[in-house]
């Protein structure tokens, strides 16, 4: 009976070959596989992968470059919409990614991302927030939520000290160069679909050369460092992580969306 | 001969980014280079090339830039001065690990911290000992006249395409600021995209099916293969010392003593030998051309010839300590400079080579 | 009447066991295998292959993309 379902004719899903063989470097759980991947997806059914550069960040998706089987860059610490912006300057032609962390895009590279969405530069952000230092070893991020404990926060963010967490992604909206503003997560069936029709018009607004940044948050899990099991973490996240980092579009079209 | 132009040192460069066919610049405004990008600007190079200029948000900003066009293919440049080139050191470390090309130039100021925007020296140490973190050198080139500007743009390229690395115009607020007449090359056509497609097979400009994917990357977390490319580095830099040592003699053939120095220390300090000359002493004179690699041999043998060495530069002592390296014992080796933007006279260079060599 | 019955593939060596796509499949299909992986990971499997409709909904938010589905259109 199995061996009956299990025909090349009957193939319903199989993971695209624009992700390497290569065993992803994530912990298990992590979300940074599944991001990976509905990117290369999109990039293969828009039959893009010719075209495409891909900016690696510092942090747990440094290594990108091994898993996402196009041309790649590596960026240094917080640099990549800085190199996104070299590279697109030069192909206008070419489709332009980075993919950041919060540590790298919303602490480090804040000048440089505030920086290329005001000039509009033609590009895809795709951001990563986990709320934590992943590869460094659970240090606490701009994004760390009040009260929750990291390596350098043992006894939870105090605000008073530390800030508020910093909303990067509801700050950029407010910029004209960003087009399109969305946040969404891949921890269940559902907002893996959506978040992946997010990345395609993220994409096709480059294409279609809208004028500004497609940006796309996806609030993730970090299993290791919020040490958890990856189903706690992902059930921690909708409990803790949504109320403050809510799902959802924030600028369609150049528009802000008003709920 | 080509068309002459009067013009500033940075608008050398400036003219000369554009007519080499360069594909891009990014910088940031600091003096006493700003006029590299103003011209840049006005210019509107992309109507004459298509050559993209565009004015970042920092320093850092500018050479993660010109990572990102060096990694896919282009001729890419950018420009500071001193406290901005601290700024790009970790740029610089990356592309130099990454193996990236791009002609950099430093018009450089008086330090440390914000200093001073008189012209120095003073950024010898970062600019040939590495500068940013991890084992690197990048060329060096240090012109000493408004025509070698114009010039050195065009090596810088060939020079960093050659080896696929950085490689620097070191230049001072002096060289930057001043103008001369310039003989112009005539303008050059930006690389096609087939052409980068052959120039550059390793960058990333789109995947095509028929190779695999370019990475470009200073990272290996893998520590055997990072000694390798670390050795492979080395000797990228071992070739660059065989082969692109260049330098300038000045009557240096029946010389007693001899002075060494670059840049706007080279004009002073030929007008410092010919003073000597009218006092009989025979002095000579070499420019290194280039300060990495640096012309060590050439100064070893002269070493050989001469009573005593004065390194003249613009700062507390920096080239000297090549030259030291260079002349291994064989004779003194004295420095003499002014610094925080002070330029020294002709005949302070003359009256430190007769107390520190001649007396000494 | 037709029925919609489906398979899934895990690449064993491949998986971390981070159980995300037990809770994903609406038929409860998957299960965690006793045994473990090259890697010391204790591998997801059809534990129950009767209930499988083919949904893809652990392969698409499998982190590390290891399922394969398929899915046929069974006649009898």
């Amino acid at each position: 009976m199995l061996k009956e379902i299990i025909q090349p004719e009957n193939l319903a899903y199989k993971k695209t070959e624009l992700m390497t063989d290569t065993v992803l470097s994530y912990c298990p759980g992590c979300g940074h596989g599944t991001i990976h991947r509905l990117m290369m997806d999109v990039i293969e059914e828009l039959d893009a992968w010719e075209d495409t550069i891909g900016v690696a960040p510092v942090g747990c998706s440094v290594l990108a470059y091994e898993f996402m089987n196009v041309d790649m860059q590596q960026a240094a610490h917080g640099r990549a919409p800085a190199v996104a912006t070299g590279i697109k300057r030069c192909w206008p032609d070419k489709l332009v990614f980075t993919y950041q962390g919060d540590g790298d895009l919303a602490a480090i590279g804040t000048a440089e991302t505030i920086h290329a969405i005001n000039r509009g530069e033609n590009i895809v952000i795709v951001f990563v927030n986990n709320g934590i230092y992943g590869m460094t070893g659970g240090q606490m991020a701009p994004t760390t939520l009040p009260n929750m404990k990291s390596s350098t926060s043992p006894y939870g963010r105090d605000v008073d000290m530390m800030g508020a967490p910093l909303k990067i992604t509801e700050l950029i909206s407010q910029l004209p160069g960003a087009y399109y503003v969305t946040r969404q997560a891949v921890h269940t069936p559902a907002h893996v679909r959506k978040t992946k029709k997010a990345i395609k018009k993220a994409f096709q607004n480059q294409i279609d050369k809208k004028g500004g940044v497609s940006f796309v948050e996806v609030v993730s899990n970090c299993n290791s460092g919020w040490k958890m099991t990856p189903v706690q973490s992902n059930e921690w996240m909708v409990d803790n992580m949504f109320p403050f980092y809510p799902l959802g579009d924030i600028k369609v079209d150049g528009e802000l969306v008003t709920k | 001969m080509g068309e002459l132009k009067l013009m500033k040192g940075n608008e050398a460069v400036a003219e000369a980014a554009i007519r080499v066919g360069t594909d891009a610049y990014f910088g940031y405004p600091i003096t006493p280079q700003s006029e590299i990008i103003e011209y840049l600007m006005a210019e509107k190079p992309h109507e004459r090339t298509g050559m993209v200029v565009l004015q970042a948000e920092s320093e850092v900003a500018a050479i993660n830039m010109v990572y990102g066009a060096a990694g896919a293919g282009k001729k890419v440049m950018t420009s500071s001065s001193s406290p901005g080139i601290s700024l790009k050191q970790e740029g610089i470390s990356y592309m130099a690990g990454a193996e990236l090309p791009c002609v950099l130039v430093n018009v450089v100021r008086g330090g440390p911290g914000l200093g001073t925007i008189q012209p120095s020296q003073a950024d010898y140490f970062q600019s040939v000992k590495g500068g940013g973190h991890g084992d690197y050198k990048m060329i060096v080139l240090a012109p000493a006249s408004v025509q070698e500007m114009y010039d050195f743009v065009e090596t810088s390229y060939d020079l960093a395409f050659q080896y696929r690395t950085p490689v620097l115009i070191l230049t001072d607020g002096v060289i930057g600021q001043m103008m001369e007449k310039v003989e112009v090359s005539e303008q050059k056509p930006r690389w096609t995209d087939e052409e980068i497609a052959k120039n550059t097979p390793w960058a990333t400009f789109g995947k095509k099916k028929d190779r695999e994917r370019n990475i470009i990357t200073s990272l290996d977390l893998d520590s055997a293969r990072m000694e390798q490319h670390n050795h492979h580095l080395m000797r990228k830099y071992e070739e660059i010392k065989e082969k692109e040592v260049r330098f300038e003699k000045i009557n240096c053939e029946d010389a007693d003593y001899l002075l060494v120095a670059y840049g706007s220390s080279a004009r002073i300090s030929q007008k410092a030998i010919d003073l000597c000359a009218e006092k009989g002493i025979k002095v000579g004179l070499l420019r290194p051309i280039t300060l990495f690699p640096f012309p060590e041999k050439e100064i070893n043998e002269m070493a050989d010839k001469v009573k005593g060495i004065l390194s003249v530069e613009m700062n507390a002592g920096q080239m000297v300590e090549d030259i030291l390296l260079a002349v291994k014992g064989k004779v003194p080796v004295e420095h003499f400079g002014r610094m925080g933007g002070i330029i020294h006279s002709p005949q302070e260079v003359v009256e430190a080579l007769e107390q520190k060599i001649i007396g000494g | 009447m037709a029925k919609i019955k489906g398979a899934i593939v895990v690449d064993v060596e491949r998986c971390k066991g981070c159980e995300v796509c037990v809770g994903a499949c609406p038929t409860n299909v998957i299960g965690m295998a006793d045994n473990v992986n090259g890697k010391g990971y204790h591998f997801a499997y059809m534990a129950d292959a009767d209930a499988c409709i083919g949904c893809t909904n652990c392969a698409i938010v499998c982190p590390d993309g290891v399922i394969t589905v398929y899915k046929k259109k069974m006649t009898a």
